[in-house]
């Protein structure tokens, strides 16, 4: 059962079909499995990577630390609650070391950003301090590597 | 031998010895030629992993360049190499292999097979080999002096070798028995049954049982049975294998040979007179891939899996029937209803669709009547290569009716 979630995970647009032939299971089971699945929230979503600067379109990027006050019967939960629902915020993570809140925020340019450290993140109440670090180029995420080298044909047409 | 007054080397018919005159070309280069004026191929003709070696141990085998280790090794391979390949033996076969004396690194399974051959065979000797088989088994055996002996195989057995066949085959001469299960090309693999028929066969008549396992580690819901780990065979059985299929790493040359002492001795003593010994790069390489690379391999095995299960009900939907493949990366499907031999539907599929196979011929005799069909590659490539196979299949009919 696992299989068919690593098949999806690789590749959202693998029909039942084909995953019924690559894991060996009637297509039927693997329609009910992927609709229980999107139902009981084992399947949140379907997307697409897409490498936008191939578009000329480059969103920016910062990873912003974030200390905060925890508060009593919710721990840190409120708080973070409460800065991910700005759309802007595209993960967070409570973390631990240093600082206590991992943001990763992603704006139209530079001044964006800014105004939404500066205007709704760093004024909130439990807020201690934010350092904002601006992401200067990607290489990899969500186990997809961006500038893959070019590849060179390295297998022989036809081997023994 | 400078001042020699021979005739001029042109001029000499035997530059070139007998042998190796008369030893056939390979069937697959012939097709390779071929290959090189098509463009635009999508080839299922590759017998090697399309993944590269995994990262960590490539990691290995560039640390090692950077920290010099550019000598040559001990003549057997390095003691750590050894050392991890005995306990890896004794933990998947429970089988106990000195590694001083009982395993001899070499420049991957090829050099493992030609040691192994030349070690044994006084000349006339005969060897007893599958048909079909892996292009180098009989080139092998010529060069080693010795004569091949090809006993059939066919779908019928899912192109396992009987026993009863190869005791057929068994004369005066006969000095071993050569297999290779999981099988290249027909992805075959032999169960403890048929193994069982084969060792009591080589007890019964004294024979030496070469047992070349570098598809071990491809197998897909059944266990693979090593040669030597079968009762009484540890004595008699020259295991060869490598780290190519399991671990990705074809273009690092390295694999290795477990047997009784006696054996490794002689092996030895060729090795070190040809290759001196492995390259210490790919040793180094292949002991972070014995410590730390079985989540990868299994990570490909499953990768593999998917693709096989693919590309046999694909086949078979196709109306090229396809037993099922429990082994490598190779299903081996039956062409015969398109009324084409092998060679005649590789070459139109190749110059018409644009697909490389490779005949079942360049393998044997027995190859006849069957393609070779590799799926370690991706699967968008394998649905494209048969959306084409099957729009070839049904043109070639509608021309023939």
């Amino acid at each position: 059962m696992k299989e068919i979630f690593e098949i999806l995970e690789q590749n959202g647009r693998a029909t039942p079909e084909q995953i019924s032939t690559m894991v060996d299971k009637p297509v039927s089971e693997v329609e009910k499995i992927i609709k229980q699945a999107e139902k009981d929230g084992t399947i949140l979503k379907y997307k697409t990577i897409v490498n936008w600067p191939k578009l000329g379109e480059e969103d920016i990027w910062a990873l912003i630390e974030v200390r905060v006050a925890p508060q009593r019967d919710v721990g840190f939960d409120a708080i973070a609650e409460r800065i991910y629902q700005f759309p802007e915020v595209y993960s967070a993570y409570l973390v631990s070391g240093t600082y206590d809140l991992a943001l990763l925020v992603k704006g139209k340019n530079m001044q964006g950003i800014s105004s939404f450290v500066t205007e709704k993140l760093a004024p909130l109440e439990r807020v201690q301090s934010t350092v904002t670090h601006f992401l200067l180029k990607r290489y990899k995420e969500n186990g997809e590597t961006f500038h893959l080298p070019k590849e060179i044909n390295k297998r022989l047409p036809i081997t023994p | 031998m400078l001042n020699t007054k021979s005739a001029p080397t042109q001029a000499r018919d035997n530059l070139i010895s007998q042998k190796v005159t008369n030893l056939p070309p390979s069937g697959i280069r012939k097709f390779f030629d071929l290959l090189s004026s098509v463009e635009g191929v999508i080839s299922l003709g590759i017998g090697e992993p399309d993944f590269v070696t995994p990262w960590h141990i490539r990691e290995a085998g560039t640390y090692s360049l950077e920290k010099g280790y550019t000598m040559y090794t001990s003549n057997s391979g390095m003691p750590e190499l050894r050392q991890e390949l005995a306990s890896y033996l004794e933990l998947r076969y429970g089988l106990s292999y000195d590694p001083e004396y009982e395993i001899l690194i070499t420049v991957g399974t090829s050099e493992g097979l030609d040691l192994a051959l030349r070690a044994i065979i006084n000349p006339g000797d005969e060897v007893i080999i599958p048909d079909p088989c892996y292009v180098a088994y009989p080139a092998n055996v010529i060069l080693a002096g010795g004569v091949p002996i090809l006993v059939p195989t066919g779908e019928e057995n899912n192109f396992v070798v009987r026993a009863t066949d190869i005791e057929a085959h068994i004369t005066k001469q006969t000095k071993a028995i050569l297999i290779g299960y999981p099988t290249n090309p027909t992805g075959a693999v032999m169960s403890k049954k048929e193994a069982d028929a084969i060792a009591g066969l080589a007890k019964k008549n004294d024979l030496l049982v070469i047992s070349d396992e570098i598809y071990a580690r491809l197998v897909y819901g059944v266990e693979h049975i090593c040669f030597p780990s079968l009762p009484g065979m540890k004595e008699r059985t020259i295991l060869i294998s490598g780290f190519s299929k399991s671990h990705a790493m074809t273009g690092w040359r390295i694999g290795y040979v477990a047997a009784d002492r006696r054996f490794i001795q002689a092996l030895t003593k060729i090795h070190q007179y040809t290759m001196l010994c492995a390259p210490a790069m790919a040793q180094v390489a292949a002991i972070e891939a014995l410590r730390n690379g079985e989540s990868e391999v299994e990570k490909m095995v499953q990768e593999y899996n998917r693709r096989r299960r693919f590309m046999v009900k694909r086949l078979n939907e196709i109306g090229l029937p396809c037993f099922e493949p429990k082994g490598a990366f190779y299903a081996f499907p039956s062409i015969k209803t398109t009324g084409m031999n092998s060679e005649e539907f590789a070459e139109k599929l190749l110059l018409e669709e644009k697909v490389a196979v490779v005949p079942g011929t360049a393998f044997g005799p027995c190859g006849e009547g069957f393609v070779r069909c590799c799926y370690a590659t991706s699967l968008p490539n394998i649905e494209e290569a048969l959306k084409r196979m099957d729009r070839f299949i049904r043109k070639s009919r509608l021309k023939s009716e």
